[in-house]
């Protein structure tokens, strides 16, 4: 009986099924279009906010001086010269520390480490760290350089706790090139009768290079426009002196929040050429790092 | 060792040990320690973020107690007559991280449908890393944004304080949208192509089989980006600190300025307060509430995508 039901009503639903089709087609078409505004609104404020930036800081950004002068009292007069150099050397001291100890941990976990609890913990550990807010690392920070290691609120703190907010990314990216490089190298390698670390390093270090370069540079440039923990361990709104190692410092990304945060109406200006100058050094190192991927990966 | 299949060789014991302990002199040894301790970087920066935070609230917590933390709904520590509850600070992240995922998770979820379902695979190729410099650019410059493009621009249209919940969510959804989107593209990517082509044999639309096959499968995935992307709204600092305001209230109203916990810490950090203080030690006390708040949703995203991953052969 049932079955004799069904097979009646079959080609009635068959005909409300194709009847619909049409509609149901036009309504996947509305919901492309929305998907596609959806990624552009995103793309559109970027544009938005560039375009923005441009037109309030490009002329402070051109005045003579903006990058090679100290800061001054007045919107319209000095440059940004002391954060500059704080942020390269921030930049520097960064990758001096992480690609080391960040390698050095990625070829651990990935080439000796074995299947075990503790090894399990290290990595569920490592992508905590990578989900700790910023502004966390700056306690860490503040806690450890300026007090218990007594350097204060200087470069090197900032730079040391930038270099902790950066280590996971790195470690992450390092590992997924050195998890890349083929076994077969390996196996040939050792086949040939080579140690273990002559065979990393001559095979294994050198085929992970792009990727492991593309992480660093990323990660790099989070740190460069990481404000929030600098905060947190001390970095000053105005400083009229280059920044040495054990001095106060600043970086790019405060100089702008120390601008903003003045109600005369010229520093909105100096903010947005301050902006630009970071965002070209962002832009810069996130296009080497697409140049680099794509350049050895596609 | 009953049936010799070339599987079963490579998998003995014997080879093994082999790949495991390719021939190590003392200098590889040392070398293999060297990389341990790099490792253990990691382990004690974890151990050096609890100790720290923790040491300093309990310390906190001999001076102001349980109850003026957890039940007062005043949160004055720089004023005479001092309050010291949470709430409003809490309330401040709740509303700027709820209007932050307003926008990022159907601009996310859009931008990776249309990414993986639609885009030609050049054009994707092209768009993805368009959309993820959202992510690239320093969070300062979206609250510059948030508080002289956004919010006078606003202002037209509806009544906002200078400083406002609004804005500065508005800012922090677009920021976090590459986090929700990029996980989203990965986890809808590893939906094999086989659901889809089923879904399609039955006579379903591709809209349809978005919604009922697709995302369905891609559940877990599209989840643990939401709740990553909560995590990161919870702990940004400077778009809320320039665009949100400094005023701990507890309001639903976002047209008004609130503060977040984020935000106290960077205004409380600026004043130099010198260590053994009490306001050095609010600053790791909110801390140490931001931290667990941030741990507990990374936790909870790494177990829904693990817990609920589906597996395909």
């Amino acid at each position: 009986m049932t079955t004799i039901e069904q097979r009646d009503n079959y080609p009635k639903s068959a005909a409300e099924f194709t009847e619909n089709v049409e509609k149901r087609e036009k309504i996947g078409k509305v919901f492309e279009i929305l998907f596609l505004l959806g990624l552009l609104l995103g793309l559109f404020v970027l544009a938005l906010l560039l375009f923005d930036v441009l037109r309030d800081g490009l002329g402070r950004f051109l005045m003579p001086g903006f990058l090679t002068e100290t800061p001054s009292r007045f919107p319209d007069r000095g440059g940004i010269r002391p954060a500059i150099v704080s942020s390269i050397l921030l930049g520097i001291i960064v990758i001096l520390t992480t690609v080391p100890i960040g390698v050095g941990a990625a070829l651990y976990l990935e080439e000796y480490a074995p299947k075990t609890w503790w090894t399990a913990i290290i990595e569920i550990n490592i992508s905590n760290l990578a989900g700790v807010p910023s502004i966390v690392y700056g306690l860490l920070g503040l806690g450890v350089f300026n007090y218990l290691l007594g350097f204060g609120p200087t470069l090197i703190s900032g730079a040391l706790t930038l270099s902790l907010l950066s280590l996971p990314v790195i470690i992450v990216t390092a590992r997924e090139a050195i998890r890349a490089v083929p076994d077969s190298l390996r196996y040939a390698s050792y086949g040939l009768g080579v140690t273990k670390w002559q065979t990393i390093s001559h095979h294994v270090i050198p085929y992970a290079v792009p990727g492991i370069l593309t992480g660093v540079i990323i990660s790099v440039s989070r740190a460069i426009g990481d404000a929030a923990s600098l905060i947190v361990v001390g970095a000053v709104a105005f400083l009229t002196f280059n920044p040495g190692l054990f001095n106060r410092f600043m970086a790019l990304p405060i100089q702008i929040y120390s601008y903003i945060t003045r109600p005369e109406p010229g520093f909105a200006n100096a903010a947005a050429a301050t902006i630009i100058v970071l965002i070209i050094l962002v832009l810069a190192l996130n296009g080497m790092a697409i140049y680099i991927r794509q350049r050895f990966y596609y | 060792m009953t049936n010799i299949n070339p599987e079963n060789i490579f998998l003995s014991n014997s080879i093994t040990s082999l790949e495991k302990h390719p021939s190590e002199d003392l200098p590889d040894t040392i070398v293999r320690i060297i990389l341990f301790a790099c490792a253990l970087v990691s382990v004690l920066t974890t151990f050096g973020i609890v100790l720290i935070i923790f040491q300093v609230t309990f310390e906190f917590f001999q001076k102001i107690s349980l109850a003026q933390f957890f039940l007062d709904t005043k949160w004055t520590p720089l004023f005479a007559e001092q309050h010291f509850g949470i709430w409003p600070l809490i309330n401040g992240t709740f509303l700027t991280t709820t209007i932050a995922m307003m926008v990022a998770i159907p601009l996310g979820l859009s931008s990776a449908i249309y990414l993986s379902e639609y885009a030609p695979p050049q054009l994707a190729a092209t768009l993805r890393p368009a959309v993820e410099l959202l992510a690239g650019i320093p969070t300062v410059v979206y609250g510059y944004f948030a508080l002289l493009f956004v919010t006078p621009l606003l202002r037209n249209i509806i009544p906002l304080e200078i400083f406002n919940a609004l804005s500065a969510g508005l800012m922090m959804g677009v920021m976090i949208t590459p986090t929700v989107g990029s996980i989203s593209l990965d986890a809808i990517r590893s939906v094999p192509p086989s659901l889809r082509e089923g879904a399609y044999a039955l006579g379903i639309t591709k809209l349809e089989a978005i919604f009922k096959v697709v995302l369905p499968a891609a559940l877990s995935g599209i989840t643990a980006a939401i709740v990553l992307g909560i995590s990161r709204a919870v702990g940004e600092t400077m778009t809320v600190l320039i665009a949100a305001g400094q005023q701990p209230k507890l309001t639903v109203n976002f047209a008004e300025s609130v503060e977040t916990m984020t935000a106290y810490m960077a205004q409380i950090s600026g004043g130099d307060s010198p260590r053994g203080s009490l306001n050095f030690q609010t600053l790791y006390a909110v801390g140490a509430v931001l931290f667990l708040i941030t741990l507990g949703l990374n936790i909870i995203s790494h177990w829904v995508s693990n817990r609920f991953k589906e597996k395909y052969e």
